[in-house]
């Protein structure tokens, strides 16, 4: 029983920066646009992240609050410059969107990993990393004590660091945006039909760059996460390739998720759980090497699954993937 | 009493590329009249209107609202100046329900209120003689419902001018005279309305005024009552020309194609063709009506060997040897070519399905024969040189055999498809909606050329909307209506209010299957 | 003229296709964007402290100063031109294979196990031949599961190709840290070093692998230009439908290629194994799959400006570890350089392809050339 709430709870902690690239990725999506840049910028928030309050603290900074601030805020713009990148790629300079997100996620892979190592190296200590009261900051519940006690559900719903909440905030908000806004109507009509939005009077130009730049900003916090995190890691430092394909989990995870927010968050937690599974229920007959890469086994067989069934509502925005030219005849 | 012109458009030029779309077009639009925009397919009249619209802006020229110069830089400018236009292919989101395609893009303040747009959407529809579900989702919609949900939608934005870029092309006779009722209500409510058109009967039917332009320029603008029918022909080709289409009888009709009982599924499993039988003969031409969507496209594919057939049959009896009688169902194009049966299709979609558009003449013309040497590195020789002759006795306008076929005009591409099709000496030809976007002079072509191959005892089916072109072309009429056959007609006698009757009930008027 | 809230005369830019640039201008545009991503490029260096000039000749330098640094350079080009090669016909049918970095695992993986357990037994010149064809057998089944699946029932193949690069690296460290663990190790996961009988021999000072890849660069243009197949993947490319109206089996045609694009990429795992490696562990793809996407794009899928371009990235590759020791600048900095560069050619695609127009000069004559449409 120990072990089963010990497992959900480490599974709720590896859900959620999958969760924030699942929604950052699912509101591109929803704009038309196709980023499979997610890894490049979950690296690149990540990269920022760590380097705000790493200079913070250097210059003199002690308030952790102010770190923590400065944490979200580089993160979010960073990963949002990515977004921009493609955006001005594939919207203005209407590039391929596949080929451009590859090379966004290149980029943002060799840019972490490029100044991860590089402000590492030039520090006395050879690590990027915050002091420990940033880092327990992001990593100790933000519900008091008596709370978190409680028996089972304390451990459950009430242990988790900030991020966890305001993941499932992130959700709950996209998902009434989405279905129940005059914006979000707009929105979800830009990726299905633009020459329908366009001759509504709706710009479909500025809707996809708010999309994918905000889209983009918010897979950026999965990466601080992974970065701040202890349970995913070392935690509030820097480890090289530390984003591992979540990424491109998450973008996988849009289509597992059928382009609802609300699903989103099943799904993040079942491949959350599987991501760390092994620790707690390991299985002698498979080999480490093998257990780990069961999440990607198992998105493999969701991706065919998804495939198998075709209805009406559960399909992809129409127009994903395709650029839009007013005068295109 | 002197009407204000609540749309002036004055010396507009537009061009795309090298082809001038309009050139130095004028002409007016008066509050409280239906005009009418008249002009062969490429013509400019679409063009013209976009601009309008937003959708295009002009290369020089003015445009002036209620006696104001305006830029219409954006669809947004078009609704704030009060105009709106319906498009030939809509402009709905097909996951949304109507009342959400209706309010999309409208900045209200205050909640989202979707009861209360419901209610909203009810009144207009009641003012005007409409019926509509707002909560109905587009994809569950026919045609003729889809269109409702775009005149809605511009009403409901309070538009005043409106533009209806080919309404009738997707409906019935009958539910284009109901379409009419609605759009003399609306002028009668003071509205300005453009109507674009290649059908002079509803010009004739519809309209106070008709401008027309030709290639790009603009004619003339004349009152409908007094003009008529060639007056309007001769100024929209530019020439004295005669409308009628060849219908010679068929000589010693054989039968070439029976298909019996045909039943076919959707991807989601509904049933797209339901219990199709006829005949088609060697000699004659077969015309297929019915309103969009109702089954034309899954039966030539059936055909054709590209839709699954989920029972019932179709035999094709050899030319050569009557005994031999081949069964198509459940073989792939391939397998049918390979059997010896002569099929020609051209696809409704050109460029999506019958042709390469990023490859030449020549590549296109490989198509469906690349392989028949059977060597891994095909000789493109004999290619190049049917390319060339179809360039040549089609006058297809090339820069060159190599250019990219996406490049070439409708009518060209058209001429590339079918002159491929009928160079393959088929025993039966199928043609879907083998003149859509093309100018007189090439539907002539194709039609003279549909001839030739009747003459020569193919036995071609032809997929048409035009209900006057099919009266004329035909010699037999199927009717297909929600996939089933609602009557095989005389192509002769039958009217076109008979045709429209069966495009939407299915019922047995008269049957002239040969069989 | 008066005054209205619409007065305004045109928007500030328009943009009209165009299809009037000479193949000159082309190219231009293209050195440009180069040239500004390389500029671009020096921005990260000066963060970092470094004078950019200083390190750009680094990169040359120690790319190709010398004989022995232009043998490395050219061995990292051999697997990257391999694996662009072998991408080509996929995306020619527009079916994006993100997995050349598995497809390569796959094969060096193959080819190991003849190595490892058959080295003693097989003659050399069989053995090679042997673990070639294993990689070429292993690497084309790793390409051919998501075809099989897209073929089937439409399965997203960058997805599915994507996992089954971690899925094959997952394999191989599963092989390195068990069964395959060298046993005469010092307790350290690594796979033993192969035997003669399974090194390649070198041409020039290089393995033969490049004579291999030329040959396929040839061979990958004719297939492509002139063979029935090469028309096949271009009119599946351009539309599936077209494809099936031609009586093409467009399954079997998807499956056959990714079949050949796997297998070559699975050839290029045996090249590095064999070749320059000489035992196989967790970094033997070592990205040449993705960055061989680059190499692919940017030559716009022709084999021949692929080996151009393999070799400027190879130069970019190389360099990086040069300026590693002597700047302390890290390696990723290749990364960074090769993206930058690839966001700028993607980019100036753009002013190739259409027309700025901006406010005042709107009214210039129409632009000869180029056929409109209706």
């Amino acid at each position: 029983m120990n072990n089963l709430i010990n497992f959900l709870t480490a599974g709720i902690l590896a859900a959620a920066p999958l969760l924030f690239g699942v929604l950052g990725e699912l509101l591109t999506e929803k704009s038309g646009n196709l980023n499979l840049g997610v890894e490049g910028m979950m690296f690149m928030g990540g990269i920022a992240g760590i380097v705000g309050p790493y200079y913070y603290e250097k210059a003199g900074g002690t308030n952790p609050y102010v770190a923590l601030v400065i944490a979200l805020v580089c993160a979010l713009v960073c990963a949002g410059l990515g977004a921009l990148v493609f955006s001005v790629l594939t919207i203005t300079l209407r590039a391929n969107q596949n080929v451009t997100g590859l090379a966004l996620t290149m980029f943002g892979t060799g840019f972490g990993n490029y100044f991860g190592e590089a402000i590492g190296h030039a520090d006395p200590s050879g690590f990027l990393s915050v002091s420990a009261s940033v880092k327990s900051l992001f990593n100790s519940p933000v519900f008091p004590a008596p709370l978190v006690n409680l028996p089972v559900v304390g451990k459950l719903l009430f242990s988790h660091n900030f991020m966890v909440y305001l993941a499932v905030i992130l959700a709950i908000i996209l998902a009434y945006f989405l279905g129940r806004t005059r914006t979000g109507l707009n929105l979800r009509s830009v990726g299905e039909s633009p020459a329908t939005a366009d001759a509504a009077g709706i710009s479909v130009t500025k809707y996809r760059y708010l999309a994918t730049i905000i889209g983009g900003a918010m897979t950026g916090l999965g990466g601080l996460y992974l970065v701040m995190n202890a349970g995913a890691g070392v935690g509030g430092a820097w480890v090289h390739n530390c984003i591992n394909g979540y990424g491109w989990l998450a973008v996988a995870l849009v289509i597992f998720a059928v382009w609802s927010p609300t699903r989103a968050l099943w799904c993040s937690l079942i491949f959350g759980g599987l991501a760390c599974m092994r620790y707690y229920y390991p299985i002698s007959f498979i080999p480490a090497s093998i257990y780990d890469i069961v999440p990607y086994i198992v998105t493999a067989v969701v991706l065919v699954f998804v495939s198998l069934k075709h209805s009406r509502s559960n399909q992809p925005p129409e127009s994903l993937g395709l650029s839009y030219f007013r005068e295109e005849r | 009493m002197q009407s204000v012109n609540a749309v002036e458009l004055r010396n507009v030029t537009k061009t795309f590329g090298s082809v001038v779309a309009n050139n130095n077009v004028s002409l007016s639009i008066k509050k409280g009249e239906i005009l009418a925009l008249l002009g062969e397919n490429g013509s400019g009249k679409t063009t013209l209107m976009n601009m309008l619209a937003g959708i295009y802006f002009p290369d020089s020229g003015q445009i002036l609202v209620d006696g104001e110069e305006v830029a219409i830089r954006s669809p947004k400018d078009a609704l704030d100046l009060k105009i709106g236009m319906i498009h030939q292919h809509f402009k709905l989101v097909d996951v949304f329900t109507a009342a959400e395609n209706i309010v999309l893009g409208l900045k209200e303040k205050g909640k989202f209120d979707r009861k209360a747009i419901s209610q909203q959407i009810r009144e207009i529809s009641a003012r005007y003689g409409f019926d509509l579900d707002p909560d109905k989702k587009i994809y569950d919609m026919a045609v003729s419902e889809k269109q409702t949900v775009e005149i809605i939608k511009v009403l409901y934005r309070g538009a005043n001018i409106l533009i209806l870029d080919e309404p009738t092309a997707v409906l019935t006779p009958q539910e284009t005279e109901k379409l009419f009722a609605v759009l003399r209500n609306m002028k009668a409510d003071g509205k300005a309305i453009v109507i674009i058109t290649h059908k002079l009967n509803e010009v004739m039917a519809i309209s106070d005024r008709v401008s027309i332009l030709r290639k790009g320029e603009y004619i003339d603008t004349v009152d409908t009552r007094t003009t008529n029918s060639q007056a309007l022909t001769d100024m929209m080709v530019g020439r004295a020309v005669t409308l009628n289409i060849d219908r010679p009888q068929p000589e010693n009709p054989q039968r070439r194609l029976v298909v019996k009982d045909l039943t076919c599924l959707d991807g989601q499993g509904v049933k797209v063709l339901d219990g199709v039988s006829f005949s088609a003969m060697g000699g004659e031409i077969l015309g297929i009506a019915g309103i969009a969507g109702s089954g034309q496209k899954e039966l030539c594919e059936a055909i054709a060997g590209l839709h699954p057939v989920s029972s019932g049959q179709i035999l094709y009896n050899n030319p050569k040897d009557p005994e031999q009688v081949e069964s198509l169902v459940g073989r792939s194009p391939m397998e049918i070519r390979n059997l010896g049966v002569s099929l020609a299709f051209v696809p409704e979609d050109r460029l999506g399905m019958g042709l390469v558009g990023s490859m030449g003449m020549t590549g296109n013309m490989m198509l469906k024969s690349y392989d028949q040497s059977g060597r891994f590195f095909p000789d493109t020789k004999p290619f190049r040189t049917l390319a060339e002759e179809i360039r040549e006795k089609l006058e297809v306008v090339t820069p060159s055999i190599n250019t990219p076929v996406r490049k070439l005009s409708g009518g060209n591409v058209q001429k590339v498809l079918v002159g491929r099709e009928i160079a393959s000496a088929p025993a039966l030809l199928m043609a879907a909606y083998p003149v859509r976007g093309l100018d007189i002079n090439a539907s002539y072509t194709i039609y003279r050329l549909l001839n030739e191959q009747k003459a020569k005892g193919v036995a071609v089916i032809y997929v048409g909307e035009d209900l006057d072109v099919l009266l004329e072309l035909c010699d037999r009429i199927l009717v297909l209506c929600g996939g089933k056959v609602s009557g095989i007609a005389d192509g002769r006698t039958v009217t076109k209010e008979e045709i429209g009757l069966m495009m939407t009930q299915v019922g047995e008027v008269r049957d002239h299957d040969g069989t | 003229m008066t005054e209205h809230k619409h007065s305004q005369r045109e928007p500030l830019v328009r943009l009209a296709k165009r299809e009037d640039l000479s193949r000159g201008k082309k190219w231009a545009i293209r050195l440009g964007a180069i040239l500004l991503a390389l500029a671009v490029g020096s921005l990260f260096i000066l963060v970092l402290g470094h004078n950019p000039l200083a390190v750009y000749k680094e990169i040359l330098t120690g790319s190709l100063g010398g004989p022995s640094t232009r043998r490395v350079t050219v061995r990292v080009a051999i697997p990257l031109l391999g694996a662009a090669l072998a991408i080509a016909p996929a995306f020619k049918m527009k079916f994006w294979n993100i997995g050349a970095e598995g497809q390569i695992m796959a094969g060096a993986i193959g080819a190991t196990y003849f190595a490892l357990f058959w080295g003693d037994t097989l003659p050399k010149p069989v053995l090679l031949l042997v673990m070639a064809l294993a990689s070429i057998v292993v690497g084309g089944i790793w390409g051919l599961i998501p075809a099989f699946f897209k073929a089937r029932w439409g399965t997203n193949e960058t997805l599915f190709t994507l996992m089954l690069n971690y899925i094959a690296l997952g394999i191989e460290s599963y092989l390195q840290n068990g069964p395959w663990k060298d046993p005469s190790g010092t307790g350290f996961p690594i796979i033993a070093m192969f035997g003669q009988n399974a090194r390649l021999p070198k041409v020039f000072g290089v393995h033969v692998g490049w004579i291999i890849v030329l040959l396929l660069t040839v061979g990958m243009f004719v297939y492509m230009k002139y063979s029935k197949h090469g028309y096949e993947i271009s009119v599946v490319g351009e539309s599936e439908s077209t494809a099936r109206y031609a009586g093409m089996n467009v399954k079997k045609i998807i499956m056959r290629t990714m079949f050949l694009s796997g297998a070559i990429a699975g050839l290029m795992g045996f090249l590095v194994v064999s070749g320059a490696d000489y035992t196989l562990n967790g970094g033997t793809s070592g990205g040449v799959g993705f960055t061989a996407i680059i190499v692919a794009w940017l030559a716009h899928l022709n084999p021949f400006a692929m080996v151009l371009i393999a070799g400027l990235l190879a130069v970019l590759t190389k360099g990086s570890n040069a300026i590693q020791t002597s700047f302390k600048i890290p390696a990723s900095a290749a990364d960074v350089l090769s993206a930058i560069i690839l966001f700028f050619m993607l980019g100036c695609e753009f002013f190739i392809n259409y027309r700025l127009i901006f406010r005042r000069s709107g009214s210039a004559a129409p632009e000869k050339g180029g056929e409109g449409r209706e």
